[in-house]
């Protein structure tokens, strides 16, 4: 089986459906010639030209409403955004365009776009080029919200993705394009060829949208998690000695509710952790969510990791990451309880 | 002498109680501006973003190198489009008062945008709406009691009971849907003529929005995006003059003129008098073949006056003279396109009286049958189960809970 980072697997994928799929295609800043300033989509315009592959203006709101127009003319537009936390001039195009299209048309028009976008910190990216959105875009009605944790989900959800009529948000987590990450920095950085999930076919299949994976089947507690995190949550657990069941959740949109539910019911006890803020975020959905339906199966109250309610500071990384010394607080926690 | 800097705020010409005023409207007089190649390069025609393109006088003689010289059938039926778009707008504007719709936004005043306009360009062609744009479902020939049944909300709503009133769509008519948010559809009809021109196809694309809503980024997106794929759209700007009570010089068109944003974009950009029928026609048509042959976009500024109030929930009286429309130098683009018929010969005040009478009737005949598909709060419901439809292509766990929730707080009710 051939090794793939995850920067490679999201490459093959938008290679094979530009292959498949005469309609696909991408756009986005530096992406054409280039390849992307992460490289995502080096060679892809060589290989498929400057019309299927095309470098745009640096107007993020331009490049979502054009390719709303594309997707109505029948194209299946793969939108970058270069980073997270640029999608904002978009969001109007997203938000009241975009996710309601087929809405306020009762079906007769829509637009089936990508949107790509690399999120999270720990690579020194400052309060601009670090942060987690995922949550905003979770509260909007009609756009599916996805995020992958491993090269191997990376290519099958960013395929499924692009083949959805429906237009979805896909964060990739930046910090574990090259390699999974157990949130402490000084340790050597590991490569994806040495995970399993570094193993990536060469041809197509795809992971469905809406279908959590458990990572790591246990019967201590449950955490449910997404990106990054699945990863430092998982050590932290390990590290305690824990044989926690870990859930990455792969899509906020549609979210897995049997899979998080049967596993608290089975467990009893759930910590919630995302990279992105703490109020009004996703785990907060979350927790709301699981409390409503595991009430009676829950033998201690669900405790929640995430980042600091601040922006992301440049010099204080690690201090606001949420690395495995608050993870272990809320197992701790989680476990003490009655 | 004390120079200090100073902040600038727009002054309307004139208020309330006091004369209208338009002397701020530069005028160029009937066929005196040139008509340049097609193919000419944007740098070379920027005078076209200064001058007015006007092809009827004021005694409704044709005139100069922009003369379209349609076929009278052709005028016939532009006049017969334009009148019916304001006996449909006078009836729906009725209706709203009369409290059998919520909400209308009429065109009178600017018949001669969308009815010119969607007349020059192919039925291939997408076009991409603002709210006052309803005379261009009239010339693609939507029956009448479609876009009735869309204001009532009613079982035959093409919108499912989910838009505000005017917001249409109509796929088979290549007629994209109005969002209700301003200036959206402006860069997404970029979009859809760059897809266009990738799959190697003719058709070409056409937007339009208010000079007031140019001031969202998205006008600027369009501009640009267009400007650097030279993507085959015509984008227009519809100077009515007025965004609400906002006049157009808060939206930036003191110091220059909403057509000169296409020369500063590398794109041609054309000033036409929007209540000349030919003039519009032409211009479009240039624009259509520019697009059409490769020679790039085209940005329209489309000059015009909004006759009517904003929408029903707007009252003009206080923040404009009431007689303003009676003194706008461009005049009315119905009473234009009839005089000019009436000097040709082909049309005279008897049958502009009969064409009203039958127009009218056609208005009512179409109403009756729209209320029996139902009304807003009378008649023919829709199932509010649809609320939960098309928010995704297959309808998603949480919404199915949801919609079962919601059938037993209705079933509570009963």
């Amino acid at each position: 089986m051939p090794q793939m980072n995850m920067i490679q697997a999201l490459n093959s994928a938008m290679d094979i459906m530009l292959t498949r799929d005469p309609s696909v295609v991408l756009m986005g800043e530096d992406i054409g010639y280039f390849g992307g300033v992460f490289r995502t989509t080096e060679g892809l315009q060589r290989k498929h030209g400057e019309h299927r592959v095309l470098d745009t203006p640096i107007a993020e709101g331009g490049i979502i409403a054009a390719a709303i127009g594309m997707g109505v003319n029948g194209l299946r537009p793969v939108a970058e955004i270069q980073f997270a936390d640029y999608i904002y001039p978009g969001f109007d195009q997203i938000v009241s365009e975009l996710a309601r299209l087929r809405f306020r048309t009762a079906g007769d028009f829509f637009a089936p776009v990508t949107i790509r976008t690399p999120c999270g910190g720990g690579i020194r990216g400052g309060q601009t080029h670090s942060q987690s959105p995922e949550g905003i875009f979770t509260h909007v009605c009609g756009v599916k919200v996805a995020m992958p944790s491993n090269p191997y989900d990376a290519k099958g959800m960013l395929i499924a993705s692009i083949e959805d009529d429906d237009p979805v948000l896909f964060f990739e987590p930046k910090r574990l394009y090259n390699g999974p990450f157990d949130g402490d920095p000084n340790k050597p950085a590991v490569p994806w060829s040495t995970h399993p999930k570094g193993e990536v076919p060469d041809g197509y299949y795809t992971v469905p949208l809406g279908k959590a994976d458990i990572v790591r089947p246990g019967n201590d507690l449950t955490i449910v998690t997404y990106g990054t995190m699945t990863f430092v949550a998982a050590a932290a657990a390990a590290a305690m000695g824990l044989d926690a069941e870990v859930i990455d959740l792969r899509s906020m949109v549609p979210l897995d509710v049997d899979t998080i539910c049967t596993s608290v019911k089975k467990t009893g006890r759930c910590v919630v952790a995302h990279e992105a803020t703490r109020f009004s975020g996703f785990g907060a959905e979350l927790v709301a969510l699981i409390q409503e339906e595991c009430f009676w199966n829950l033998e201690a109250p669900i405790q929640r990791v995430a980042g600091w309610d601040t922006p992301y500071p440049h010099a204080f990384e690690w201090e606001y990451f949420p690395g495995q010394a608050r993870v272990t607080t809320a197992l701790k926690a989680v476990m003490e309880s009655a | 002498m004390n120079r200090r800097s100073r902040l600038h705020v727009p002054r309307v010409p004139a208020r309330p109680g006091e004369a209208p005023d338009f002397s701020y409207v530069d005028l160029s007089p009937a066929g005196a501006v040139a008509r340049p190649d097609v193919n000419a390069r944007a740098r070379d025609i920027s005078f076209l973003a200064v001058e007015l393109v006007r092809v009827l006088d004021d005694n409704g003689e044709a005139l100069g190198p922009w003369h379209p010289h349609l076929d009278v059938h052709e005028l016939q039926l532009g006049l017969r489009h334009m009148l019916l778009t304001r006996v449909f707008d006078d009836r729906m504007q009725r209706t709203q008062r009369q409290g059998r719709i919520s909400f209308y936004m009429r065109s009178l005043g600017e018949e001669a945008v969308s009815v010119a306009q969607a007349m020059a360009l192919r039925p291939g062609d997408m076009l991409f709406p603002s709210y006052r744009n309803q005379g261009v479902n009239i010339v693609r020939g939507r029956p009448l009691v479609d876009l009735m049944c869309q204001l009532l909300s009613n079982t035959r709503d093409m919108c499912k009971g989910r838009q505000l009133p005017v917001m249409y769509h109509w796929v088979a008519g290549n007629i994209f849907s109005i969002s209700g948010n301003l200036a959206t559809q402006f860069p997404q009809a970029v979009g859809w003529a760059m897809a266009a021109a990738i799959k190697g196809e003719d058709h070409i694309a056409a937007s339009w929005i208010g000079e007031g809503s140019s001031a969202e980024a998205d006008f600027h997106h369009a501009l640009l995006f267009a400007s650097v794929y030279q993507a085959p759209v015509i984008l227009n700007v519809v100077n009515n003059q007025w965004a609400i009570s906002t006049f157009q010089g808060f939206a930036g068109g003191e110091q220059r003129s909403f057509a000169a944003r296409g020369p500063g974009y590398g794109i041609a950009g054309i000033r036409v008098d929007g209540n000349d029928f030919l003039a519009v026609y032409a211009v479009t048509q240039w624009a259509a073949e520019r697009a059409r042959t490769g020679a790039g976009p085209t940005l329209i500024e489309l000059v015009t006056y909004r006759a009517s109030a904003h929408s029903t929930s707007d009252d003009p009286a206080r923040y404009r003279p009431k007689d303003d429309f009676d003194r706008w130098p461009l005049g009315d683009p119905i009473a234009r396109l009839k005089q000019h018929l009436i000097r040709l010969g082909e049309w005279s005040e008897q049958r502009h009286l009969a064409l009203s009478a039958e127009l009218e009737e056609l208005v009512a005949a179409n109403w009756k049958e729209a209320v029996t598909y139902g009304m807003l709060n009378e008649g023919p419901r829709l199932n509010p189960d649809l609320m939960f439809d098309d928010v995704f292509k297959e309808l998603p766990p949480h919404l199915q809970r949801q919609r079962e929730q919601m059938r037993a707080e209705i079933a509570k009710k009963d």
